[in-house]
């Protein structure tokens, strides 16, 4: 409780209102005041998300600060709100990352201003939703929401060619998540009448039935990850949308997706999830090691992260669907690194296109000798992506790769390439852009970063790098919730 | 039954027919300036006729006019929602037809004698009552179509109106009276018992199933008999196009399921199957048609087929489930619809029509608060949560997997996947493109007020659906079933 007012519904509702008390200050006039709002918003919405920390319960699986109240008594809908350990950690992820994109925005956008800061408040309060909701109908109501702003985000304050982007981002995870909704509501028709996800997860379904299940739950949650060969939205949208966008999609917007297969396909379809645990793994390693060829390639620094960030999710579903500690907890710790690492480098990539309005590689080149501080910090999240040991990365791959070990040598191998294809694409393109001689004038008029921006990288690399030494804060949380999904998932689920 | 006892149940629309015919003579008197005084003798009547309606509502199922007349929950919900949507009509349109030489005695008259002709629709319970209802609504609106005299468009609308509305009367009255050949009643109840019982010339009923269904269609605007739909919501002034896209779905719904579930429960196997065939074909070329169009009348002329396409997927699934989330998709499409022709009302002016997509680029620049209002209005006319409209889908959805066609309901939300795609392309003008022209907006405080509880309404009731779903769900199950 906060001032008498329940932990969880603050968490979702206080950035939300907030977001609406931005939206008012109207335009760009006030453009200050925006920022300022936007900012003590995210910071308390920051704030409020503590109380879930620190009165966390590590021994028990069990949901905490159950919320349950009636909303469609029709349909037996409830308001029903609750976190483990695994959604627990991604609403603090989130709620961090609103404040970084509030701070990362502050300067750079000059045009409705209002309007983008509300965006990001309003999605942060819905996505905490995302991972709280503990009713089947209201997380799809928080996970359809969820694509308004980020539409808006992309198509307002992108790129050149962001319309298409943003059509194509929306389009397709509409897709999936009308797929979703018709097996929602199949087995709402099958469990006598409830909406709840506890009570999907302890009912029995049909082998043929779960396999059905289990593909429309696929279609949603593959979107998101994005998981070969449903990938393709990913690169465009993050080329296009505006640095926040970009950290918001890599760093939150992903992790949605592999959330949805930890809380509904794996435990609500166990037997189907089993059955077609070679597909996942082959999809997963495909996007591990095509992927990682084909951001090699790349030109464009934010399509180069982009690829990376499909390459490094493959891990997490790689991990998921191997089915032991190792690869799960691997799997969420990679998602939570990877946030922090994949935004990061966005935020980097913003800084410099900030200056020089390129994404390009070829234009850059010597950024080291005009920004020593930037390239210091560009040099540890490059490293970090690479899964250096030390940092954050390195725990989730090496766990998952523990993991896969034990299932199948071959499958660990293919995955380990990343550590080499990892490292030649991050740190080749480190290298073409920071080091060697001042390529252009444009280079030469670079100046370094400025406070805001280092307290920016500064609070990242903190995570980077304390996650990579000392994993160990994160690693508890999750253990007993993981341990449960782990139980739930062994258990077939087929009637007898 | 005493004269008093069979007017009660009609008392509204008794007075509503008093005050229709005092406001033609009032009308005479005011002078072309001061139409606004008839404008809220109207709105009072309107009022006058909710009053009455909840004044004489009863828990109980009346009959009355021996058994032509019913008065039932199902009759009063949606009579009071189509006088809501009547006024709202009339307040969005004030300043469009003043502004067009319009805003005349004969516009609010003929709107109050549609209105009258679909409570008739909705509260018949004999094929005489419905088909005078029916007759009453087409020529008010065949008359308004055409009230723009000297447009081309309008008069080239409203005469096709005229001739496939007249042609499809014809059809229904073809298959009303083989029904009757073939029952020996035109009183639904009678009808209803008498197929249950065995009828002996089966071939005669199947025929006159075929008339009324392809009757109802027509009036419904679902593929096969379409083609009337784009055509008239193009041609006609925008406030006609609002009113014959809202309130009119209302009583095409009671119409509907009086005519199949109460008058021929028992062919349901019969014209459920015909019905998916309308239903699939409406989705899939509405919502494929919407796209090519660039006039956004024509573009909400296909959403409409899409929409009553989706609703007759309810009428499919039947059950209180099924008629219930039919009732509550298609009050949730008038209020959207209302919304979205006002939309285009507020940003016509004098001498222009805000009538084709391009009008609506740049909207946030031009206006941050109407943008938002017609995003939400968008969105729920796409389904997308947290609005009203993904409700009113996932109610239908809902009938549909009920009854085990999973495999309609796949299709079902595979076509407003399309369908979001062009709804999402007016958000898109709205706010990523720029404006092409820096008009500014002049709204009336009255249209204002209204577009702001329309466009808040959609995303309140999908914060908080259940009252309205409950309501739809009781009324139908004590007009259809309970008797």
């Amino acid at each position: 409780m906060i001032f008498g007012l329940p932990v969880i519904s603050v968490t979702i509702w206080l950035p939300i209102v907030f977001g609406i008390l931005v939206l008012a200050t109207g335009d760009d006039k006030n453009a200050r005041l925006a920022r300022i709002l936007a900012l003590v918003g995210s910071v308390l919405g920051l704030l409020v998300t503590l109380p879930l920390y620190i009165g966390f319960d590590k021994t028990t699986s069990n949901m905490q600060f159950v919320e349950m109240h009636d909303w469609i008594a029709r349909f037996n809908i409830h308001y029903h709100l609750g976190v483990d350990g695994i959604s627990m950690l991604f609403i603090l992820l989130n709620s961090f990352f609103t404040v970084i994109v509030v701070l990362a925005g502050w300067k750079v956008i000059e045009k409705r201003v209002a309007q983008y800061m509300a965006a990001f408040l309003v999605m942060s309060g819905i996505v905490n939703g995302v991972f709280a909701a503990l009713d089947s109908i209201l997380f799809y109501v928080f996970w359809e929401a969820m694509l308004i702003p980020m539409f808006i985000i992309i198509g307002i304050w992108g790129g050149p060619n962001r319309i298409y982007a943003t059509m194509k981002f929306f389009l397709y995870t509409l897709l999936g998540s009308l797929l979703m909704l018709v097996a929602l509501i199949y087995m709402y028709n099958i469990s006598g009448g409830s909406f709840e996800i506890i009570d999907f997860q302890h009912m029995m379904i049909p082998m043929s039935a779960q396999l059905l299940i289990f593909i429309a739950f696929f279609f949603a949650f593959a979107v998101k990850v994005p998981m070969f060969p449903v990938h393709t939205w990913l690169p465009d949208a993050h080329v296009e949308a505006p640095t926040g966008g970009s950290v918001v999609l890599a760093a939150i917007m992903l992790k949605v997706g592999a959330y949805g297969f930890l809380r509904f396909s794996m435990p609500i379809t166990p037997d189907a999830s089993h059955k077609l645990a070679g597909v996942m793994i082959a999809l997963s390693l495909i996007a591990i090691v095509y992927i990682g060829l084909v951001a090699l390639m790349q030109a464009d620094m934010k399509k180069l992260v982009a690829y990376s960030s499909i390459s490094h999710m493959g891990f997490v579903t790689l991990g998921l669907f191997i089915f032991n500690a190792y690869g799960m907890e691997g799997a969420i710790l990679q998602m939570i690194s990877h946030a922090f690492v994949a935004g990061a480098l966005f935020l980097c990539i913003g800084v410099l296109y900030d200056r020089v309005h390129s994404r390009k590689i070829a234009d850059y080149g010597g950024v080291a000798n005009k920004m020593p501080v930037f390239a210091a910090f560009f040099m540890l999240f490059a490293m970090a992506n690479s899964g250096l040991p030390g940092t954050s990365a390195f725990v989730g791959e090496f766990m998952v790769l523990m993991g896969t070990i034990k299932i199948n040598f071959w499958f660990a191998f293919a995955a380990a390439t990343t550590l080499i294809f990892g490292a030649a694409y991050t740190l080749w393109m480190y290298k073409r852009v920071i080091f060697g001689a001042v390529a252009n004038h444009h280079v030469e008029e670079l100046t370094d970063i400025n406070a805001r921006e280092i307290l920016i990288m500064a609070m990242l690399a903190v995570f980077v790098l304390g996650m990579g030494i000392y994993p160990l804060p994160f690693a508890e949380i999750l253990h007993v919730s993981v341990n449960d999904l782990l139980l739930h998932v062994a258990h077939s689920k087929l009637p007898i | 039954m005493n004269l008093l006892a069979n007017l009660l149940p009609a008392a509204a629309e008794v007075f509503l027919l008093v005050m229709v015919c005092a406001i033609l003579i009032v009308d005479l008197m005011v002078t072309s300036r001061s139409k606004i005084f008839t404008y809220m003798l109207v709105q009072f009547t309107l009022l006058g006729c909710s009053l009455i309606t909840v004044g004489t509502h009863t828990s109980q199922v009346v009959h009355a006019f021996n058994g032509m007349y019913v008065d039932d929950l199902m009759s009063d919900v949606l009579k009071m929602i189509s006088y809501l949507g009547m006024s709202m009509v009339l307040v969005y349109s004030r300043q469009y037809l003043m502004l067009r030489g319009l805003f005349t005695g004969e516009f609010m008259v003929l709107a109050l004698f549609s209105l009258l002709g679909m409570n008739v629709m909705i509260s018949a319970n004999h094929f005489l009552t419905l088909y005078l209802g029916l007759e009453l609504l087409s020529l008010s609106l065949y008359a308004m179509v055409a009230l723009q005299r000297d447009s081309a468009v309008a008069t080239e609308a409203a005469m096709k109106y005229f001739v496939l509305g007249a042609l499809a009367s014809g059809l229904l009255l073809y298959g009303m009276s083989m029904l009757y050949g073939a029952t020996g009643s035109l009183e639904l109840g009678v009808i209803s018992n008498a197929i249950a019982a065995g009828v002996h010339n089966k071939l005669l009923l199947t025929f006159g199933l075929v008339f009324i269904l392809s009757g109802l269609a027509f009036k419904l605007g679902v593929v096969p008999f379409h083609m009337w739909v784009p055509d008239v919501y193009h041609g006609s002034p925008t406030a006609v196009t609002m009113l014959i896209g809202s309130v009119p779905k209302l009583a095409a719904f009671a119409f509907t399921v009086r005519i199949l579930v109460e008058g021929m429960q028992s062919l349901v196997h019969d014209w459920s199957g015909m019905l998916i065939i309308l239903a699939v074909a409406s989705m899939a070329l509405g919502n494929l048609s919407a796209i090519a169009q660039t006039n956004i009348k024509r573009m909400f002329a296909y959403s409409t087929i899409t929409h009553m396409g989706f609703m007759l997927l309810g009428l499919i699934s039947g059950g209180i489930e099924g008629y219930g989330s039919a009732m509550f998709y298609t009050v949730v499409y008038m209020m959207m619809s209302l919304g979205a022709f006002g939309m285009i009302m507020l940003l016509s002016r004098a001498g222009f029509e805000a009538d084709t997509l391009n009008d609506f680029k740049g909207l946030n620049q031009r206006s941050p608060w109407l943008a938002f209002m017609m995003m939400l209005l968008m969105l729920s006319m796409a389904g997308i949560p947290p609005t009203v409209g993904f409700y009113a889908k996932f109610s239908v959805l809902n009938a549909i997997i009920q009854t085990g066609h999973t495999p309609l309901a796949i299709i079902a939300v595979l076509f407003s996947l399309i369908g979001a795609f062009y709804y999402l392309r007016v958000i898109k003008l709205m706010y990523f493109d720029a404006p092409e022209s820096h008009a500014p907006i002049s709204m009336g405080s009255d249209t204002g007020l209204l577009i702001s509880i329309n466009g808040l309404g959609v995303l309140f009731l999908g914060l908080a659906p259940s009252t309205l779903m409950s309501i739809c769900a009781v009324s139908v199950q004590q007009s259809l079933l309970l008797h």
